[in-house]
């Protein structure tokens, strides 16, 4: 398949009838978390769409977010994305080693000069190249490289949008986010540890079909995906409006269901697609499961406080995150109704802490 | 290698009445069918955008039952095409090859469109038969 042809063409030549072609573009609204009224826009655009040319660069990173995307199994959508896409460059994936690899990155830049998809997964560390290097270049110079001839980044999982666990304290590799060394670029953070396989190529699905990056938030991220809380979409969240808690991951709120938050659910002051979208073909995700929410989308991940702690709660280590957290956790309660907006507002300006009992008390 | 088959997991059964998703979509459902009785104006309803608790789609559907219609569709993998006991509203179902539901849809409308005959499709179609004519007929 060259470049030059357009996806409808290219569908049409694999034997995909229009009804094949209109059952693509349905799934693929629901994949962007776009309205079913937007499907005949998608089918107008993805059939005049190209084949846009991808690098995928990983650097400080465990391959989770390389496995999570190759373990969907949806042949039809994202498996049709990946054939229309053309992955010029990824070093796990691709049948090319040694120079042959690099040289395969240097062409499809190349050739593909300022269009092509820079994706990133993976931190990059700063203090010494020799932490993280691929055939002898450093991680930040392949970054800053590959970077100049890319139309957009896309970072995937939360150690190329945020640091991740690299970054985490003491950050011993001076470990960085994409955004931190790049600054010129259009950066697409796709956070998660690892982030949910349909958000990945619904980023790309986007970018395919519309030719423009997603609307982003304040932290680099599509609202498409991460522009609720986990705990505003969460199914558990009557429960929580009740003030019914599972205290401990046995007793009877756990054994019915009930809110997550005194086991240190992040939900509240995490933004990801898990409530709606799930795991593993839509079975489940980790609140369905009984486990609370660990935050994995956010930034300070790893340094913001215990994953079992309950999020307005103190923690030992005062720092930026820990405000933050407390800080967004008060806000969603005040959303709720369930906490006293006189107490929060005297609480924020006496930067006094929130504890549970407060919260208990005003449920 | 055994594999545990008494452990001791703890169940989750969430309570049913507290988790509310089924009755505001079937007033949904309701809103859509009326505006397609008075304005003849369609909906459509993703169902993975909602964030349904456990058994809540079952009863959802269950709410919704059979109909007249249960069409199965083969493009890209099969879809179930199913007319609900209520005339007009369709839940369509697409599945991959792995039988891996990837999109659910309530449809509000008197046929949805994947079931027409697209124009594209019938262009080939037509070309398909008088070649076929052309050659001489195979049986």
């Amino acid at each position: 398949m060259s470049n030059d042809k357009t996806l409808g063409e290219a569908l049409r030549r694999q034997g995909v009838s229009r009804r094949g072609f209109l059952k693509f573009c349905a799934a693929t609204a629901s994949l962007m978390a776009l309205p079913p009224s937007m499907i005949p826009r998608i089918a107008e655009a993805l059939e005049q769409a190209r084949r846009p040319s991808v690098i995928w660069l990983s650097f400080q990173e465990c391959t989770g977010c390389t496995e999570s995307l190759t373990r969907s199994h949806s042949p039809t959508v994202e498996g049709l994305i990946f054939d229309t896409i053309s992955l010029d460059y990824h070093h796990t994936l691709q049948a090319a080693s040694g120079s042959a690899a690099e040289a395969a990155r240097e062409k499809a830049m190349e050739e593909n000069y300022g269009g092509y998809i820079l994706v990133v997964d993976g931190s990059i560390p700063t203090l010494n190249p020799g932490y993280s290097t691929i055939a002898g270049i450093s991680n930040e110079a392949m970054l800053r490289d590959t970077a100049k001839g890319a139309a957009a980044i896309v970072s995937v999982g939360s150690c190329a949008a945020f640091g991740g666990i690299p970054h985490a304290k003491p950050n011993p590799t001076g470990a960085v986010a994409v955004s931190d060394l790049i600054q010129d670029k259009p950066i697409i953070n796709v956070p998660g540890c690892p982030p949910i396989p349909v958000v990945i190529t619904g980023v790309l699905a986007h970018y395919l079909t519309f030719g423009t990056i997603p609307e982003l938030d304040a932290l680099g991220r599509p609202k498409a995906f991460y522009g609720q809380s986990i705990h505003d979409r969460c199914y558990r969240r009557p429960f929580y409006d009740k003030g019914q808690f599972a205290e401990t991951f046995d007793d009877e709120g756990a054994r019915k269901g009930w809110c997550l938050y005194k086991l240190g659910c992040k939900g509240p002051t995490t933004y990801n697609a898990c409530a709606t979208t799930k795991w593993n073909e839509g079975t489940s995700f980790p609140i369905e499961a009984g486990h609370p929410c660990l935050g994995c989308s956010e930034p300070e991940f790893w340094d913001g406080g215990g994953f079992y702690k309950a999020i307005s709660t103190p923690t030992e280590d005062i720092s930026r995150a820990a405000v933050y957290a407390v800080g967004a956790g008060a806000a969603a309660g005040v959303a709720l109704g369930a906490l006293n907006r006189a107490r929060k507002a005297r609480a924020e300006k006496a930067h006094e802490k929130v504890t549970i009992d407060d919260l208990e008390k005003d449920a | 290698m055994t594999t545990p088959t008494n452990c001791d997991a703890v169940r989750i059964e969430p309570d049913a009445s507290l988790t509310h998703n089924v009755q505001p979509l079937l007033h949904e459902i309701r809103h859509a069918l009326a505006q397609l009785v008075e304005s003849g104006s369609t909906s459509s309803i993703d169902l993975r955008s909602i964030p349904l608790a456990p058994g809540e789609e079952e009863r959802l559907l269950a709410e919704l039952g059979e109909g007249e219609i249960h069409a199965q569709l083969s493009a890209l993998g099969p879809s179930e095409i199913i007319e609900t006991r209520f005339p007009g509203v369709w839940l369509v179902t697409h599945y991959n090859a792995q039988d891996e539901i990837i999109g659910r849809f309530v449809d509000v409308c008197e046929i949805p469109q994947i079931m027409m005959a697209q124009t594209d499709d019938i262009r080939d179609g037509l070309e398909q038969l008088a070649s076929q004519l052309e050659a001489g007929l195979t049986g």
